[in-house]
């Protein structure tokens, strides 16, 4: 066996390319292929599906996925981990073995599930974002513990050639494999840290590769139709070396690096998981060849004495239309039909937002004095408790066809359900993760 | 007037309603410069009419960097707001039309 591990990660969120995870999967002698696809709000979705109909709720790739990938990873001897479960990691396994069976392949699928703690949940728990408690929340959809390492190691400890869980945390899923592979004790905090820094640089994919990172003449990145996935050579102590498969597009650097090692982490001297709380602050990042960054240096500060609970809620519904105006005077076209449409949905939508994208709808305001642009498309945005009232908002954008300023064009409208999410905290005691096995 | 577009790369991220920004020296000579001149108190009167709530600063000397944490900046939050960039995913070249 190999002094390293290698993991790499073959999706970094829901839609992500399958392309990239193929030619990672193919070019890599991977021990391990992670695929991170459930974020915050996915899983409340998720949820909502599976109300619809049992069977639902698993990533809405997952088959498509499993068929380009199965094939490699069985050839190849690589395991596959995802939380591509979902609100069904149980459905979504059956869904892999179904594929398995029409591609002729004999695996064996592990399901992890208990993550689900809509039943015990505690409403007069407060919300970590608010002054509100849960049960201030009408509708509550979904309620998923953020789970870790624990909740993967059977799986990881039986012959499953495929591991499909719910809300596993993001980093856990590549910390799993390493303490699996190399014996950790989930007390051994230092190196727990170190294998989920390494987790956290991977879990989004392409931003570590150039994606989310390019910008012409400041930051070039090569070949980018083509970017290439990311992944790590880890060592017993859990010190990496981040490499990205060879003959794609993209870039690993320094810069990259550094960008993916703090993006979302609210208190670089404790990014908390399940497992354990890490301090980047002493992160060192070494350039070790091309495409490849050595990463060592992360430090443990003990673990989180409760697990976060992601609760999805019914939020109402939001409309949006919008419209464009272009050529001579487009801009005061365009502020023209905003102020129309703010005096016909102002009093009949629960919150408003008009902006004229080219304009104001990135940044929320402009800086410096910027020249007036060729064409401007306005964007109209409100939310209503019935989906209905949403409807409200496309159906005025759309009469300023023939009620508006001139030459208003390119009308497009939909209406969408939205779920809210808010987190609290569970004790550890209350989540109590279990594994089931499938075969094709 | 030179802007901190010259001087680093940034990027941000969401965690509910919060925004957060990570900010790089291109060059590690930089550092200092950042981070004597890119105060919480300066990014928060910069993002005036975006970030609502208070601005946290952590220095982060070892990758030449500067991480800001800003509360009550994406108009509700990722899940409900209205706003076309709920994750204020562009917000980083907001920050980088800073003066410096």
């Amino acid at each position: 066996m190999s002094p390293v591990l290698r993991i790499g990660c073959g999706a970094g969120f829901a839609n992500d390319r399958i392309d990239a995870a193929v030619a990672l999967a193919e070019r890599v002698d991977l021990d391990y292929l992670a695929l991170e696809c459930l974020g915050e709000r996915t899983v409340a979705f998720a949820q909502l599906r599976k109300l619809g109909n049992p069977k639902h709720g698993y990533d809405a790739l997952l088959e498509r996925r499993m068929e380009a990938l199965l094939p490699i990873l069985a050839r190849k001897g690589t395991r596959l981990v995802s939380n591509m479960g979902g609100a069904n990691p149980l459905g979504a396994a059956e869904a892999t073995v179904a594929v398995a069976r029409r591609l002729g392949l004999k695996l064996k699928v592990a399901a992890v599930t208990g993550d689900d703690v809509l039943d015990r949940l505690d409403r007069s728990a407060p919300t970590m974002e608010t002054e509100a408690r849960l049960s201030d929340i009408p509708e509550i959809v979904s309620a998923n513990a953020y789970v870790g390492v624990e909740a993967l190691l059977p799986a990881l400890r039986s012959d499953a050639q495929v591991i499909l869980a719910g809300r596993v945390a993001d980093p856990s899923l590549f910390l799993a494999p390493m303490v699996h592979r190399f014996g950790w004790q989930l007390d051994d905090w230092p190196r727990l840290a170190r294998g989920t820094a390494v987790g956290h640089l991977l879990e989004c994919a392409g931003q570590l590769t150039g994606g989310y990172f390019a910008e012409p003449g400041r930051k070039d990145v090569p070949d980018m139709a083509h970017l290439g996935f990311p992944y790590a050579e880890v060592d017993a102590e859990g010190n990496a070396v981040l490499a990205k498969a060879p003959g794609t597009g993209g870039r690993l650097s320094l810069q990259t690096c550094k960008e993916q090692l703090f993006y979302e982490v609210t208190d670089p001297h404790a990014y908390l998981t399940p497992d354990v709380a890490v301090d980047f602050t002493g992160i060192a990042l070494r350039e070790a060849g091309a495409d490849r960054v050595a990463v060592s240096g992360a430090a443990a500060r003990g673990r989180p004495a409760s697990l976060k609970v992601s609760v999805g809620y019914r939020g109402g519904f939001i409309g949006e239309g919008e419209i464009s105006y272009a050529g001579p005077g487009a801009t005061a076209r365009g502020r023209l039909a905003g102020e129309i449409m703010r005096e016909r949905l102002g009093g009949e939508v629960d919150a408003l937002q008009i902006d004229l994208i080219g304009i104001d709808s990135g940044h929320r305001r402009v800086y410096g004095n910027q020249p007036e642009p060729y064409e401007v498309r306005l964007r109209v945005a409100g939310r209503a408790r019935t989906r209905d009232g949403a409807e409200r908002v496309g159906e005025e954008v759309e009469a300023l066809f023939t009620n508006g300023p001139a030459a208003g064009g390119g009308v497009r409208r939909s209406t969408r359900e939205v779920i809210g999410v808010v987190s609290t905290l569970i004790p550890r005691d209350q989540v109590a993760c279990r594994t089931a096995y499938f075969e094709s | 007037m030179p802007k901190l577009h010259d001087l680093a790369h940034c990027r941000t991220g969401d965690k509910g309603d919060t925004l957060i920004v990570s900010l790089f020296a291109y060059k590690d000579a930089d550092y200092p410069l950042l981070r004597d001149r890119v105060t919480a108190e300066r990014l928060r009167e910069h993002l005036q009419g975006i970030v609502e709530g208070p601005v946290k600063r952590f220095e982060l000397p070892n990758v030449s960097g500067l991480q800001f944490v800003c509360e009550r900046a994406l108009a509700g939050g990722v899940t409900t707001a209205l706003t076309l960039d709920s994750h204020g995913k562009a917000l980083s070249y907001a920050v980088l039309e800073m003066a410096i």
